[in-house]
């Protein structure tokens, strides 16, 4: 691969995902791509190169984008988030959405599913207190091939290791074979649709917690912001928006602040939540 | 520095289970089965027991469900590491008052999460 199909591939997949690459990924394009060469019967990268040029392949187009897409997750990833979700978040929305009994949950870079069904999977244990609420769990991701998996709910016993509690495993998972495939009332509760980020979802409604986490990490900084200021206008106004352990939205938006307690959890910025409220006031 | 017993008839997952315990910063005492594990037992109890199932002697399930009756043998944390991944064993090892259940094969990774898990790290 030159220098000029590295820069290619580079503006190529900032354009279609976001992906920020910086010189030194050069080798994960090149083992991650390869596989992509000869699955498309190319025989060099050059070669795909001229072929995503000509742009008269979209499915090496797509190909491309979603080798290029890091899937790492599994089932209550860092656990923190899921014991705010548990501890916090669903305490304080059982209380605000009291009267409306409806509430909305956006997995933003939801990959095989693992994130969705961790949260699916505590609302299940919460079902007590949320009879009569109408809950949505849209899960979006870009990687058309990860969602299937996802919606399919079949994992291998290494996915069903890492983070999931054994008590989990058991009520939720039915064996098959070597796999094991999360009940079907659990998988029921996700709505999987495909999702670019870094195109416009506002069409996916307003959310009253969104999980985007470990995502914004591969964007450039005015992509980060871009995305950051679209979540928080997809937020309610007293939505919360998790972000990963390495990820921040200070120096990046004043859209959004974060919750002086709970690390990792964002609001919307005081100023931003006034807004609306004046706007119902003026009319 | 907490305190876990390996019980495995096997001395290449006795070996590589200490490896990972020592690095996670446990000290590792090790029993072929589950007879000589209740001996351990009985001199100290440990904090945590990684715990295979089938070993001639004493089995797992048996040392299990024997350790709890002892004085002080509701406090360790007991987590199976067997091959036996069917979600009978597993359901029943729960029911006998295991805390947690490692299906082999398994890495660092693995153990780590599943000491999480049952909240010994």
């Amino acid at each position: 691969m030159t220098e000029l199909d590295f820069e290619f591939l580079r503006g190529f997949l900032k354009a279609r995902s976001g992906l920020a690459l910086t010189a030194e990924k050069r080798y994960l394009v090149e083992s991650r791509l390869s596989p992509i060469c000869r699955r498309f019967e190319l025989e060099t990268l050059s070669q795909m190169v001229t072929v995503l040029k000509s742009g008269r392949n979209s499915g090496l187009e797509k190909a491309v984008v979603e080798a290029m897409t890091t899937n790492e997750t599994f089932f209550f990833r860092d656990k923190g988030p899921f014991d705010l979700f548990k501890d916090v978040l669903l305490p304080r929305y059982l209380a605000a959405r009291a009267s409306t009994r409806r509430l909305r949950i956006w997995c933003a870079a939801a990959s095989t599913g693992q994130e969705p069904y961790s949260l699916a999977m505590l609302l299940n244990e919460a079902s007590a207190r949320l009879a009569g609420w109408h809950v949505d769990i849209v899960a979006t991701d870009i990687s058309t091939e990860v969602l299937e998996k996802a919606k399919a709910g079949l994992y291998n016993q290494f996915e069903v290791q890492r983070g999931l509690p054994i008590q989990l495993l058991v009520k939720y998972f039915k064996q098959n074979g070597d796999q094991w495939q999360i009940s079907p009332q659990i998988r029921a509760m996700v709505d999987y649709r495909p999702l670019n980020l870094i195109k416009e979802f506002g069409h996916l409604g307003t959310f009253d917690i969104i999980y985007c986490r470990n995502v914004l990490i591969y964007f450039d900084k005015p992509t980060k912001t871009d995305v950051l200021h679209r979540l928080a206008n997809t937020m309610a106004p007293d939505g919360a928006l998790l972000l990963g352990a390495a990820e921040t939205v200070i120096g990046l938006t004043e859209a959004l602040s974060p919750d002086p307690v709970n690390r990792g959890l964002y609001a919307k910025a005081a100023s931003e939540t006034a807004a609306p409220m004046r706007l119902t006031a003026v009319r | 520095m907490m305190h876990c017993l390996v019980v495995d008839d096997s001395t290449v997952i006795r070996k590589v289970s200490r490896r990972i315990l020592e690095d996670m910063g446990f000290r590792v005492s090790e029993a072929e089965n589950g007879e000589k594990a209740l001996i351990t037992c009985q001199s100290e109890m440990p904090d945590v027991v990684l715990l295979d199932w089938n070993m001639p002697v004493m089995d797992g399930y048996e040392f299990l469900t024997q350790v709890r009756q002892m004085p002080g043998g509701g406090e360790p944390k007991i987590i199976f590491c067997t091959t036996e991944n069917d979600i009978a064993h597993i359901s029943r090892a729960l029911e006998a008052g295991a805390n947690e259940y490692i299906m082999k094969p398994f890495d660092k990774d693995i153990v780590a999460a599943k000491f999480q898990e049952a909240g010994i790290i």
